[in-house]
């Protein structure tokens, strides 16, 4: 099917939803990126050179994008097979689960993070003894990273399960489950190259979206302190009027690169399989 | 000999037995349909084949070997499932060669097994095409492929047809049938339409409420139902409460009006309650040859069938349908005409009320 017949098939209002949807999302982009151009009208790029050229930028940007895919990676390892048990043997605990994925909508991230502090920032010992095995997480840096990607996980937990279910609805992942055992596969080849595959397309929105908040975000950053993009972006708007808007602008295309390499990388055969 | 058994398998689910005490030998090669209606247990019972439930009792074994409790990936049975049930991300040929891959066959023998099993159904054209581009009816072609590809002890059926159109699911239950003799593979086949079960079939299983109700070929099961369930779940039938009148002479009559059976009721006494159950096709009109029993009738419908005409008649206050083979020169009798229907003693099966 060639691009213009498939676009015939799209009715009318579906394009009018998805143009409104899409304007509503770039017009505050394209504004953001207007701003951004008018420091010097001699030199329109005059906020981006001056944004890049801060190491502090880079630094944090890149911190941020591991945070991100670590954050990702865990929440896959967590939620598919959580997710798949559900669907093919627990359906009763969808509730309980679909409740407790939505607790970060309920419990602001300024709770969750002193949470996290105050456990976390106590040596662990064996109770009653004064025995430490190990240091508290707050102390050293790659305890605060443990810390803050369990706390992202918990922040994307609502988007990343919703992708992840919605995507194991669309595809009778019960009886697929059954026809793979018949032939003869187990477990993880089960949810390796059946399960995983068919649910890509829902795999990547549920990285989208966990990339995103990821990135911008401020709250566990800060009061972790780690150096990340979102309280470096937090602190340049409150010194800087132009170099803020030309970041936004920049980390949203790079995001978007990203995906578009994800997409690029996982797609192929996964392009015919999402058609179905 | 017998290749798959299952013994006094039973399966509750809470306090519903959805499968009671099902004995069953099926000898290597054979085509066995489980036919019932819905909701009597026939894929529950297929799925513990499988491996899918565990019997809550019983035992099943396949050449001897006990596999009640095995996992379903470790008995090599293969399972066509109504839905197809074809991996959406791979290929034909990648669907085919799963099974073979997973048993970390080599590469050169999975590709010509994929080759083999596509020529066997006649699908080498569509190799690399997606389920989502095939039809229905290659789409569960594949699907029967992927299950034979891995060599399977058992191949396991569940309604594989009822999701495609009338034309094709007699075409493909065709096609099922000669792979299936080609490959002398044993099957169990599980439906709820009886032609299709008493076409395909080298034996039937008819099941009701959890039971195994009868079991035989289809021509014993359509001729001789030794239940009234059977006997009207297989084909139409004419059924009806009667009274014995004369056990040795086989004799019973239908609110007075006196019936000639060849059924064994010799073990009844006269005046004991029994079903009698003709087929509309047993019946003919008096005027193309006599039979035991010469009865009395008036006309009271006339239904066309396509290549058949049903003819609803009354004999004495009972009403009973006779089929005849429909044709151009038929000599139908008028509604409400007095005429008389004949049949012979073979056809009045005296059932257990
Ligand atoms: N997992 C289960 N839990 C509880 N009851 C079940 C379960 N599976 C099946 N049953 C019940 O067992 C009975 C037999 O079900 P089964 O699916 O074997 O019927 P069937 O003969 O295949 O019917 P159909 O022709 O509609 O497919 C049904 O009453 C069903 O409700
Ligand atoms: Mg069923």
């Amino acid at each position: 099917m060639n691009f213009i017949t498939r676009l015939r098939k799209f009715p009318f209002w579906s394009w009018l939803w998805f143009i409104i949807g899409a304007l509503y999302f770039i017009l505050p982009l394209l504004a953001t990126f207007e701003f951004s151009l008018s420091w010097d009208p001699a030199n329109p790029l005059k906020a981006y050179q001056r944004a890049f050229e801060d190491n502090r930028f880079w630094n944090s940007f890149m911190y941020s994008n591991v945070l991100a895919l670590a954050t990702i990676v865990v929440s896959i390892i967590l939620i598919v097979p959580t997710a798949y048990w559900i669907r093919l043997r627990l359906p009763q605990a969808r509730r309980i689960v679909e409740f407790i994925t939505l607790m970060p909508f309920v419990v602001p991230a300024i709770i969750l993070v002193f949470g996290l502090i105050r456990i976390y920032s106590t040596p662990f010992s064996i109770p009653f003894t004064d025995v430490v095995f190990m240091q508290p997480l707050t102390n050293f840096k790659m305890g605060t990273n443990i810390l803050i990607v369990g706390g992202y996980v918990v922040l994307a937990m609502p988007y990343m399960y919703r992708s992840v279910d919605t995507g194991m609805r669309t595809v009778d992942i019960r009886t697929l489950t059954e026809a793979s055992q018949s032939l003869g596969a187990n477990w993880f080849v089960i949810i390796t190259r059946v399960i995983l595959p068919n649910i890509r397309a829902a795999l990547l929105s549920g990285a989208l979206l966990t990339f995103a908040i990821v990135v911008g975000e401020v709250t566990l950053a800060s009061f972790l302190g780690v150096n990340a993009f979102g309280p470096y972006l937090f602190l340049l708007g409150q010194h800087r009027a132009y170099e803020p808007a030309a970041l936004s602008f920049v980390s949203f295309l790079l995001t978007w690169l990203a995906m578009g390499l994800i997409q690029l990388v996982t797609g192929g055969q996964g392009q015919a399989a999402g058609t179905h | 000999m017998t290749h798959l058994a299952l013994k006094n398998v039973s399966k509750h689910f809470g306090n519903f037995t959805a499968v009671r005490d099902f004995n069953l030998d099926v000898n290597k090669g054979e085509f066995v349909s489980f036919l019932g209606p819905s909701g009597c247990g026939k894929t529950t019972t297929l799925r513990m084949i499988a491996g899918f439930e565990i019997p809550s009792s019983g035992e099943i074994t396949i050449n001897g070997a006990d596999i009640t409790n095995k996992s379903p990936n470790q008995r090599n049975v293969g399972m066509v499932f109504q839905s197809y049930a074809l991996f959406p991300n791979m290929t034909v040929a990648q669907n085919i060669g799963f099974g073979l891959q997973v048993r970390k066959e080599k590469e050169a023998d999975v590709k010509d097994r994929v080759a083999e099993m596509l020529s066997i159904i006649s699908l080498e054209s569509k190799a690399d095409s997606y389920p989502y581009q095939l039809s229905g009816g290659q789409m569960q072609r594949v699907a029967l492929a992927r299950a034979l590809a891995i060599r399977p002890e058992v191949l396991l059926l569940d309604e594989p047809l009822s999701a495609l159109d009338a034309k094709i699911r007699v075409s493909l239950r065709g096609e099922i049938r000669s792979i299936q003799q080609k490959l002398g593979i044993t099957a169990i086949y599980v439906t709820h339409d009886q032609e299709e079960a008493l076409s395909l079939s080298d034996r039937i299983v008819v099941m009701n409420i959890g039971e195994m109700e009868q079991i035989g070929t289809p021509f014993e099961i359509y001729n001789f139902p030794t239940t009234v369930f059977t006997a009207n779940f297989v084909g139409t039938l004419n059924t009806t409460s009667g009274e014995v009148l004369d056990p040795l002479k086989g004799l019973v009559t239908v609110d007075g009006v006196q019936f000639e059976s060849a059924s064994d009721i010799k073990s009844k006494r006269k005046g004991d309650k029994v079903r009698v159950a003709i087929r509309p096709e047993r019946f003919n009109f008096v005027s193309q040859e006599k039979k035991a029993n010469i009865l009395d009738c008036t006309i009271e419908s006339i239904n066309f069938l396509g290549s058949i005409v049903r003819i609803q008649v009354k004999i004495g206050n009972t009403k009973f349908f006779v089929d005849t083979f429909n044709n151009p020169f038929l000599d139908l009798p008028n509604i409400g005409a007095k005429d008389q229907v004949t049949c012979s003693k073979e056809a009045v099966l005296v059932l257990d009320e």
